[in-house]
Formats: structure tokens, sequence, C-alpha cells
């Protein structure tokens, strides 16, 4: 299965420049000073979040050395940390990257369902980038939300309880930029029981 | 001490030591593939698992410290199968190439698989593949045959002092791999062949030259640089197929440089293998008693009086005493060894050697580095410096210009008149030196090569003898480059009036006696010095100098006699002949021999034992082999004004400073590769 946060390869785009935002400079120093002052390459995984959300979800071989000239790390350190992880994409990947979780209870509850919805709405395969660079599809383990199976996470948000119909919907509306709901399809908080118990 | 019972047998181990380490030493012997002496532990191949009382499954023996009454066993079913089932896991994915695999015979794995594998698997999915990556002229990768101990990965971070090679991804998905497929910018990246303990990283120029059982082994010494360290010389019939480091605690550890390793290729290409002499401006074949004839001609047309012998980067002992016997039996005292310029103190062997060990460079706390680039002078010893530096937090200070030690240290200054300072007592770098409990100063020649040398060399002998805190350790150390230089030097194998500016004085000499002038080996040398002498060269390799030679007696390489060096230290060793010389060479003392047979008959030795009684008898540091004696006095301290002198680094190149790696491909492939790299 293809998924742009297990590669081993560094992707390098022609004329490509990365620098820290200011925005993102200012956060870096709050982010280092959690640390030992000898021991600031703990940061690198902060920062190498905080590289990948300035570069449209992804890590390219810039930021990754610019990850590492600001730790003082040497690249291969960085480039193994953001390999080691699934979180970080070494890819290019669309505007919305779309997890399906495929673990047990979502899987019972129904998760290839969603899975070959959204390859039919996204026109992608799993672990692919649709042609208007709008939506990445990928397949993952579970995202810790299962009492609210079948649920997938679009970028930072979850949703949960979601159907065939549902997410055809969602994804659509995510498709002609159309305001969406966050978190339960189905209109429960949380995870409190889906129907009301009688007294 | 405390105790561990190791199969109900009680024994004791140092506080500190792992599980492994005390089974180790109570002989019984432990499976191994990450876990490594010189490295740090990892602890992920699994291999060394030992069953330990009270634990409720097998525990990984490498990283399991050893406690006082601690119950080990390491041969009961349970580890049997433990190992049996890591084996089989490591398995899985391994390709059964053994038959076209350069470490066969040598394999870790294949060795250990024959004790504790199965002999079918159980596995019918498909193995993974994995593509092999570049790290450049001097290791091949089959990257498929890894099984991700990380053995490369710590050396070249923790000794070699590189971040170069990397481990990524994870699972299955993980892979060795430099960043971006890089070369490994160090000159000790040969070492990871070594540590590989598959076939995953084999030595790319003897890819699929030989099997280990077809070669000859011999124990030996290398001579690529001062430190004379102990390796292997494999050789098939009289082609050196690759040298190999020994392990000696003293000198090299584990640890040989690229040059040692991988420059042996020169030793079969380039050789000069009859003797020629020079008619009508060009050479010519010739033979020996031709040659004796002219040169005893030349020599007695021009002045006996007036012969000069100079020797070069690996003149050993036997050579150097033999031709200033003869040189003596001429009434000539024109011999010099100096060719780099380097100056010393006259009868003070402290003012040359390296005093205080290399060993003792692990104790330090604080090093200055004066006009020296250890990195490329002597890799091996860097590798011991950048211990004490991650060990003992060594504070290192360098006086001359910047470069990339692999590791941190505090620039002083590029120039020598900082020296000045510290002897004064004025600088910050004073107080880092007079805290430290083990302070040493490490002295390069690149330093001393100039006409104020002997000044440098008494002021940092008062620094030094400031800061000497234990009587027993010279803190004073010389870093010579080449193996013959200290020998040279304790046999006084230099003329007072080649001082200070040795190719001036030569030219002075030989411009005004036209003198034949021997050759020994010697390459670093201006031709226009040797423009009105007669040249003998004596040499292995048609390197510069037998470009001049009017004469060219061959002579065999290291790999090809017996011979005496002596180390930096003052370390005596003797090589050991592992194959016969090329051709008609000659060793050196003979050659000499049979030239005082033509004049006044004073060699009177008839073979190499003759010769060696002769020289301890009359050099009696030469008689005690691979010992250190000690030289704890420094009695040249004085105080001088020393001028604002500029270092200059006098190695351009370090894989190619010499004849034989001048001629390697290899190390002409390093130099392209790595020092001046395409982009």
């Amino acid at each position: 299965m293809h998924h742009p946060g297990t590669n081993n390869k560094v992707y390098k785009k022609i004329n490509e420049n990365f620098e820290w935002s200011s925005e993102n400079f200012k956060k870096i120093s709050e982010i280092i000073k959690k640390y030992p002052s000898n021991r600031i390459q703990s940061a690198v995984i902060p920062l190498l979040d905080l590289a990948q959300r300035q570069n449209n979800g992804w890590l390219s071989k810039n930021s990754m050395e610019k990850v590492a000239e600001t730790l003082s790390m040497s690249y291969i350190r960085v480039l193994e940390v953001a390999t080691f992880y699934s979180m970080f994409n070494l890819e290019p990947i669309g505007k919305n990257f779309v997890q399906i979780c495929r673990t047990t209870p979502c899987w019972l509850r129904g998760s290839d369902k969603l899975s070959k919805v959204a390859q039919e709405v996204c026109k992608t395969n799993i672990g692919g980038t649709s042609n208007d660079e709008k939506f990445t599809v990928v397949e993952v383990e579970c995202l810790g939300a299962c009492c609210n199976a079948p649920m997938v996470q679009i970028n930072d948000d979850y949703f949960e309880d979601l159907d065939e119909e549902s997410f055809k919907k969602l994804l659509q509306d995510l498709k002609d930029n159309k305001s969406i709901k966050v978190g339960s399809q189905i209109g429960r908080r949380s995870s409190q029981p889906e129907r009301k118990f009688d007294a | 001490m405390p105790k561990i019972t190791i199969n109900s047998k009680e024994y004791e181990f140092e506080n500190g030591m792992t599980v492994m380490q005390a089974c180790e030493q109570a002989g019984t012997e432990i499976p191994r593939f990450c876990y490594h002496e010189k490295l740090s532990i990892a602890g992920n191949c699994r291999m060394c698992l030992v069953e330990m009382e009270k634990a409720p499954k097998p525990i990984a023996s490498c990283a399991m410290p050893a406690a006082d009454g601690m119950v080990i066993k390491t041969n009961t079913e349970t580890v049997k199968k433990a190992r049996k089932g890591v084996m089989e896991f490591l398995l899985i994915n391994h390709p059964l190439d053994c038959p076209i695999c350069d470490q066969g015979g040598e394999c870790d794995l294949q060795d250990q698989a024959m004790y504790y594998g199965f002999d079918k698997t159980r596995y019918e999915e498909n193995k993974r593949a994995v593509q092999n990556k570049n790290m450049g002229p001097l290791v091949k990768t089959i990257m498929t045959r890894c099984i991700h101990c990380t053995r490369c990965v710590r050396f070249s971070t923790e000794v070699a002092g590189v971040d170069d090679i990397g481990l990524l991804g994870r699972g299955e998905n993980a892979e060795i791999t430099t960043y971006l497929e890089k070369t490994i910018e160090s000159e000790l990246s040969g070492n990871v062949i070594d540590l590989c303990p598959v076939g995953a990283l084999t030595s790319k120029p003897y890819a699929f030259k030989s099997r280990p059982w077809e070669l000859t082994k011999t124990e030996t010494f290398d001579v690529f640089d001062g430190i004379g360290s102990s390796i292997r010389i494999d050789t098939r019939g009289k082609k050196v197929l690759r040298a190999l480091p020994r392990i000696n605690e003293e000198t090299n550890e584990e640890w040989i440089s690229d040059k040692s390793r991988f420059a042996v290729d020169g030793l079969s290409s380039q050789r000069l293998d009859s003797v020629y002499s020079k008619s009508n401006q060009k050479l010519q074949k010739s033979s020996w008693d031709d040659a004796f004839k002219l040169i005893k001609n030349e020599i007695t047309k021009r002045g006996k009086e007036n012969t000069v012998f100079l020797s070069g980067k690996f003149t050993d002992v036997e050579t150097l005493y033999s031709s200033q016997k003869f040189s003596h039996s001429l009434k000539s005292k024109n011999y010099d060894c100096r060719f780099d310029n380097a100056q010393i103190i006259e009868n003070s062997s402290s003012s040359y050697k390296f005093n205080s060990t290399i060993q003792e460079i692990e104790n330090a706390d604080a090093i200055l580095l004066i006009g020296s680039n250890p990195r490329w002078e002597a890799a091996v010893l860097n590798a011991r410096i950048r211990k004490a530096y991650i060990e003992n937090n060594c504070k290192i200070g360098l006086i001359g210009p910047k470069l990339d030690l692999t590791y941190s240290y505090q620039h002083l200054s590029e120039s020598l008149d900082y020296l000045n300072k510290l002897s004064n007592n004025e600088v910050d770098f004073n107080k880092v030196l007079k805290s430290a409990k083990n302070p040493l100063i490490i002295l390069g020649t690149s330093a001393i090569n100039h006409h104020h040398g002997k000044l440098i060399l008494e002021t940092v002998g008062l620094i030094a003898k400031n800061i000497q805190k234990n009587k027993n350790i010279n803190p004073l150390n010389i870093l010579n480059q080449d193996i013959s230089r200290v020998g040279a030097l304790d046999l006084k194998f230099y003329n007072k009036s080649f001082d200070v500016d040795y190719n001036a004085q030569l030219k002075k000499h030989i411009d005004k006696t036209k003198p034949v002038v021997f050759l020994m080996g010697l390459d670093e040398v201006n031709f226009s010095t040797l423009e009105n002498a007669f040249v003998v060269y004596l040499g292995h390799h048609g390197d510069i100098s037998a470009s001049i030679a009017d004469i060219i007696l061959p002579t065999p390489a290291y790999t090809e006699k017996s011979s005496t060096y002596m180390n930096i230290e003052g370390r005596v060793i003797q090589t050991t002949k592992c194959h016969n010389p090329l051709g008609e060479a000659r060793d050196e003392w003979k050659i000499f021999r049979v030239l005082s047979e033509l004049f006044e008959r004073d060699l009177n030795f008839n073979n190499l034992s003759e010769l060696r009684s002769e020289l301890t008898s009359n050099f009696t540091q030469f008689a005690l082999l691979n010992e250190v004696i000690s030289n704890n006095e420094i009695t040249f301290a004085k105080k001088s004004k020393i001028e604002n002198i500029k270092i200059k680094y006098n190695i351009e190149n370090f894989y190619m400073n010499d004849s034989i790696s001048r001629s390697s491909e290899t190390m002409a492939k390093c130099t392209r590769d790595i020092l001046n790299k395409v982009a």
C-alpha cells in the first residue's frame, strides 16, 4: 500500500526554496525553549511538523535541511526521523489529505465501503493524489476514535459515524468548497451513546 | 568483587560490565551481530539472548548490566530455541546468495547460521529486495543482504565523527543509506566493511577478487603514516589483494585509515623491477654489475667525502643504518632525513617523538593542537582525540587554519605568534590547560618546518613543562607524518649543516661539490636542488624522483621485506615479508653491502640477523620490540619571541602523498570523488 508518509525517498522540486515564515520563526524559539539548551535536537519532531504545515502538508529536501540547520543537526539524522514517522509526508499531497481508518473496529463498521467511495469521488487510487490536486487518499491504521467507527481524518479534523452517503456528501462538499461539519456526522457529542436511554 | 553465576558456575566480574562481557570473561561465547566492543550498545539483533533466573523470558545479554547474584544460563533448551528463532527471522529476508557474496567464508551470519539456523525455510512469501546505495569509491553495497544491525551507523557517528550513514524508514521498509547517496567523507570509512557482519557493505576495489581461504595471510605493520598500525596483508602469489587491521589497543585499536587499507593496489602498478641507467639522456635497462661499477666510478670521480644520502617516507632502519655506515666509510657525513624541513633539538629525543604515547590521548581532558591536522596526518590518532572529546569532554584548541576535525574545538589563532601569549599566561586557554588533569600538546610538523622551528620547539617545550601534571606523562607530543622519521632521527641520520633550510643548504652543497646523491625512496625533493648531482634512486615506484635519476636501483616495497621501523612514539615495530619482491629488486642494505665491497669493506654483516644484532648493539633502543621507552624530560624549554608566522598544513592530498598511493587507482578515485568533488 502506498502512503506518502512511508516513503524513504527525498523529493526535490526544481528551484524550490524553503525559509521559515516570520510567524513560524517566532514559534520555533518558543518550542526550543521547552528543551534543555544542550538538547535542542529533541525539538526535531515539532519543527518538522511546523515545516510540513508551512510547506503545504509535505516535507521537501530543502525544508528538512532547514530544520537540520535550525537545530544544528546533520541532514541524515533529520531524514531518519522524517522517514520513521508516517505523519511526515515525503512527497507532495493534495489540498485535502484523507486518511481512512481501516483497523478492525472501523473495518467491521464498513471502512471498505468508505474507501471505495473515496476513490470514486476523489478520482484517485489509495495512496494517490487526484489530478486536480484537491485530494490525497490513504488508508491508515487506528486513529483512536473506535467508538465512533467508521471514521476518517481529513487534514487536522476527524469525521466520525460515517456511512457511504454522508461520506460521499462530505467529499463532494469539500470538492465544491462548501462548508462541512466536523466530528460526528450523526450529531452525537464525543462518544456518548448513540441512542438516548429510556429512563 | 560482585559475583555472577553462569551455567551453574560462579564467576567474579567488575562493576559496570554487561552480562555478555561477564559471560565472555568466563569463556562462554555468545553469538551477536549488532554488539561491538568499540561501539555503543544497540541491542537490536537479539542474537545474544540468554536465560536469566527470575526473568519471564530470555534477555539480550549485550544490553543487560551484570548484577551481583545474577544467575545466567546460556546452554538451555530455551536459549537454543530463542536463538534459533532469531536466526530464522534474520534469514527470512536475507538472500541465499552466499556463492556470489564477497563476505562468503568470513561472514558472521554464515557462521552462526551453521550453529543456530534451521536447514530449511518455513517461509513461503517473497523475500524483500532493497535497492543498492552509492557510498563512494570504497564501499560497495548490496543492501538486500543487510540485517539492520546499525554497526555502520554507529561507527560513522561515534568513531569516525561524520554523520553520513543513517537508517531510514522502519520495520520492513528500513534501509541503511548515506544522505542522498553521497560519498562517505571520512578517512576511516573502510572500517565499516570490517564491521558489517554480513555482505551488505563490502570492499569495492576487492570485489570478486578472491576468497578468504585462497589468501596467504601475513601479520605485519602499516607504513602509510607515523602510527605503524597493526595490519594483516592478504596476498595471492605476488599480488597484495588487501590490507586489514589487527587489534592493537596501544596504536590503532581496531581501525586503519582508508589509505592504509586501499592504497595497496598501488603496489602492483608503476613498479620498478629492473636496474636502469641513463645514457644519452634516456633511461635504459642495465644490470646490477654495470650499475655498481658506474656508481663506484662516479663516487671516486666526484669525491667520496661529498656523497649525499637522503632518506624518504618509507625508509626502514636497516637501510638507514647500512647507508649511514657506508657513508661514514666514505668519510662523508652528508646524510639527512628531514625532507620536510621539520626542525629538531639536537640530542633530545623528546623533541621529535610523540612522548605521551598514543593511548594516553584517551585520558586527556585538554589538548592543544599546533600546526597539525591529525585527521590527515594520522587518521587513527584523530579517532582517539575524538574519543577523548566524547568521553572526557576534552577541551581542544587549535593553532592553525580552521578545518573540520570531526569534533568541535576552540580556534585560537592562525599564526604562531599566539605562542608568545600562551607562554606568558595571557590567554584564556592557559586556564583550560592549567585546570586540566591530563593536558596534552600535539605539535605538527607544519609548525616547525621553517627557520623558526627550533624557537617554536623551545617555546612549546616551555609551555608543556609548565602544564606537566604527572611525572610519568610528558605532555609534549610531536606528530611526525612518516613512519621512517623517528627511527632515522634516533640513528642521528641528519647533518647539522642541513638545518634550518634543508633544500637551500643541500643545494649549496650539491652545487659546490657536484656529488653522487643516493635517494633512498625519496620523492619529496626539489628538482632544482639536484641539478648538478649524479642521482642514484633506490625505490620501488617509478614516481617523481625516478624521472630525474641517473641510475635506478629497484628495491622491495614494505610488503616484500622484513624491516624495522620506529613509530612516532618511539615504538619499534618489525614488519614481516608477505611475498617475494618483484623482478630484480634487492633489499637496500644488500646494495650498500655490495657497494662497500668496492670501497673500504666496512660493512661486515652478511644477513639480516647479523645486521640487526650489530644495529641493536650500537643502538640499544631498537632491541625492544613493540614497547615504548618513554622520555619524560623536556630539557630544551626556553622562552623566545616568536614572529608572526602563518601556518600552512603540509599535506595537500591525504589520499595521494607518497609513491605507493600516487600509483594507486583507488586512491586516484578517492581524490576525484571525495577531495575534488564534482557537484
